[in-house]
């Protein structure tokens, strides 16, 4: 009895790596999702940027309520005169840095979520608190359903989502072009609407690639030639023009595929349907009766048998 | 598969090793009540770089897969039909119990919006393309299951009981408040041990269907713990991202399952001064090293594919790491091949060591020491996060010795030569 059900056990295993081999064969030849470029996004034309950092004031100051955003103290401002963060965080949804290579080469930088076209954060997100809204394509975030388990931080390759550390009652923090605030009421996110040198051009994903594409037509010698967020991880709605190499800018360099295609693929191979759940169990279900039927007829010759179960182990 | 193959284990609860285990335990507890009243970042070094920090590897990545002997112990029984191994189960059961349900207890800890885990039952909140819910859902269940399937041994215990610690009690409390004794009490207790007589039959018929389910679920959920960093492609580093993350956590855990059995038998047999299952653990140990092989081939083969041997072996500090684990979990094995070895404790219990230090290491690489989400972000856990982990594992180990002693649940001791045994090794004491 021993022998069918090792072989038996080994098959389940055979099947569970084959599922997952599988998945990785299903991926190479995935239907990729499909870009939608008329989802509103922005494009950061660095060349532009003065680094006055307007458009951190106007985010803060129009989504503070809203994100319970506060202002945050530098050590050199002990009045607390200014905001001055210092990086993206549970207070913070935008911000301008400054990348100094030489007196001659340096360029602003400007912050936020990049509003992918296929965003890892909401694939990841067990209870659908980050979701990307159809017509708009803006990845947003609900506090009301979070659980607070910060897989979307995991998840993102830009580090763009934070969490509110000192806390008690925290939430994740991002930018979600104004969804809830200024697009509502006006349109067009904060950020853009203040900038007064034009470095943010708020609009369709389309117009956007457009007006990229004509700028580094016409002054080809001004930026690199590559608009970051065209492809990278299948597409982000946030676009950028730069003349300093955008991983000088702490823009990671990255592949075109999303890695959630990847890896919902590999879980969507495994739980389809939920039939390999279900045949699992009632394989298994089969197999323990037979056991457990066979082992009862054992249970009635005299004692001492179960002492010799030893003897048919592992050949 | 009678409920006679168990025992209460007759000693005193109250020892040094309780009082120690409790202190542990108290201090744990009270820095949660402080993550609760001053936020995580009060007690932690997690960051927005390293979102998961210690709570997430070791309590519920590492914690649960150390919880799966009583996953290991049901797959050799019911499905490879070893019965003989059955007396040991429930033993099992009751580490698997405890581990899940702090895992599930940790989560809470860890989570920033607790009180929003109610989603995961609405349906139009469910996120199938989420690794983690299916996680959370599956350890939801599987910790009910595991307390289904440690039901028949309270209610064995609830059969025969005369509540007689319960009857002094409700004496001396009533004896200091000077309030009567309600009427009807006896009859009431008399009604709980009739439910208790009305169940078991039931139950046991039943129990069979629950304990298939209590293989499948640790089958689903351990795999999409690996799969939870699938979607990490650019922070975790190429050494441990690989497609059969789920494949390898699955395996990684049976190896782990069968070895935590073996050292839960050898410390509490050492503990509780009974003799060593000798050869029921080094039948065990049979298993260990074919599935620690299929998990290193898998392992090497797939470095091997994707180009990244030369990383393996370039020692910087992720290769250091990655060597490491692979050392000890193939050390462990060489060990265990040796069937001489297998049938010393002393090697077994060494052997099992290794293997679950080994198994451990590769979560820790996967969830924190590979996982390098860009510069300028570091991660040591700060001590307050720590000795919440250590309080969490004290109360575990604790309610253990608590539960053994007054639950029948470890193996009975059957045979004259046991009995015998144990005398001796109470008399060496």
């Amino acid at each position: 009895m021993a022998k069918p059900s090792r072989r038996q056990f080994l098959k389940i295993m055979g099947a569970t790596g084959a599922a997952l081999v599988a998945g990785r064969g299903l991926t190479a030849a995935s239907e990729v999702h499909q870009v939608n470029n008329e989802t509103l996004g922005m494009l950061y034309d660095a060349t532009r940027c003065v680094g006055c950092k307007a458009c951190m004031s106007a985010c803060k100051r129009v989504n503070s309520d809203y994100g319970s955003l506060s202002y945050e103290r530098a050590k050199f401002d002990p009045d607390g005169l200014w905001d001055a963060p210092q990086d993206l965080s549970g207070s913070t949804r935008t911000l301008i840095k400054l990348f100094k290579e030489s007196d001659k080469e340096w360029s602003y930088v400007k912050y936020s979520c990049m509003h992918c076209q296929k965003p890892s954060c909401v694939s990841v997100c067990p209870v659908s608190a980050m979701t990307r809204d159809k017509i708009s394509g803006a990845v947003v975030y609900n506090k009301d359903t979070c659980i607070g388990c910060r897989y979307c931080q995991v998840a993102c390759a830009f580090n763009i989502p934070k969490f509110q550390w000192q806390k008690a009652i925290p939430q994740i923090v991002k930018c979600d072009l104004c969804t809830n605030t200024n697009l509502l009421k006006k349109g067009i996110t904060a950020c853009a609407e203040t900038c007064p040198t034009g470095a943010i051009m708020f609009g369709k994903r389309r117009e956007l690639l457009a007006e990229a594409k004509k700028r580094l037509q016409e002054h080809p010698g001004r930026y690199q030639q590559h608009i970051y967020g065209e492809h990278e991880l299948g597409g982000t709605n946030h676009l950028y023009l730069s003349r300093m190499q955008f991983n000088k800018l702490g823009l990671p360099i990255l592949k075109n595929d999303a890695p959630a295609e990847f890896s919902e693929k590999i879980q969507h191979t495994i739980y389809k349907g939920f039939i390999a759940p279900v045949a699992l169990y009632s394989t298994l279900c089969f197999i323990a009766i037979k056991n457990m039927k066979g082992h009862g007829e054992v249970e009635k010759k005299p004692a001492g048998t179960s002492d010799t179960g030893e003897t048919h182990n592992e050949p | 598969m009678s409920h006679d193959e168990y025992q209460r284990h007759d000693a005193k609860i109250l020892t040094p090793s309780f009082i120690t285990l409790l202190i542990l335990t108290l201090i744990g507890f009270g820095l949660i009540a402080v993550r609760f009243i001053k936020g995580i970042g009060a007690v932690s070094n997690m960051n927005d770089g390293y979102p998961w920090g210690i709570w997430i590897t070791y309590d519920v990545a590492t914690g649960t897969a150390i919880a799966c002997g009583g996953y290991a112990m049901a797959i050799l029984i019911y499905i490879r039909n070893r019965m003989h191994y059955h007396p040991m189960i429930r033993s099992a059961i009751l580490t698997s119990m405890f581990g899940y349900g702090l895992a599930g207890f940790s989560v809470m800890v860890d989570v920033g919006r607790p009180w929003n885990a109610y989603n995961f039952f609405i349906p139009s909140k469910w996120q199938a393309n989420s690794a983690m819910f299916e996680v959370a859902l599956c350890v939801m269940a599987y910790t009910v299951v595991l307390l289904l399937e440690f039901l028949p041994a309270v209610l064995t215990t609830l059969e025969r009981t005369e509540w007689r610690t319960l009857q002094l009690c409700m004496d001396r409390l009533h004896h200091y408040t000077g309030i009567n004794r309600p009427e009807r009490l006896d009859e009431r207790l008399e009604a709980v041990k009739d439910l208790g007589a009305w169940l078991k039959p039931r139950l046991d018929k039943a129990l069979i269907f629950i304990i298939v389910l209590g293989i499948t679920l640790p089958t689903m959920h351990q795999s999409s713990l690996g799969s939870l960093l699938l979607i990490a492609s650019t922070k975790l580093h190429p050494l441990w991202y690989t497609g059969f993350l789920p494949l390898l956590f699955l395996i990684n855990c049976m190896y782990i399952g069968y070895s935590i059995a073996i050292l839960e038998s050898v410390i509490s047999s050492y503990a509780f001064k009974r003799p060593f299952e000798t050869k029921e653990l080094s039948g065990m140990a049979r298993i260990i090293p074919w599935l620690t092989v299929i998990w290193l081939s898998v392992v090497v083969g797939d470095l091997a594919w994707r180009g990244q041997l030369p990383a393996a072996v370039s020692f910087d500090f992720y290769s250091r790491f990655f060597l490491l684990e692979f050392c000890l979990v193939a050390g462990g094995s060489l060990l265990m091949f040796s069937g001489k070895k297998r049938e010393s404790i002393r090697w077994l219990f060494v052997s099992a060591v290794l293997i679950v230090l080994g198994g451990a290491l590769y979560r820790f690489n996967v969830y924190l020491i590979g996982f390098n989400p860009g510069q300028g972000w570091h991660y040591f856990p700060a001590l307050a996060e720590l000795l919440i982990t250590v309080g969490i594992v004290a109360f575990e180990i604790l309610g253990y010795q608590m539960i053994v002693k007054i639950l029948p649940v470890l193996p009975k001791l059957h045979t004259r030569q046991q009995l015998d045994a144990k005398h001796g090794l109470a008399e060496k004491a």
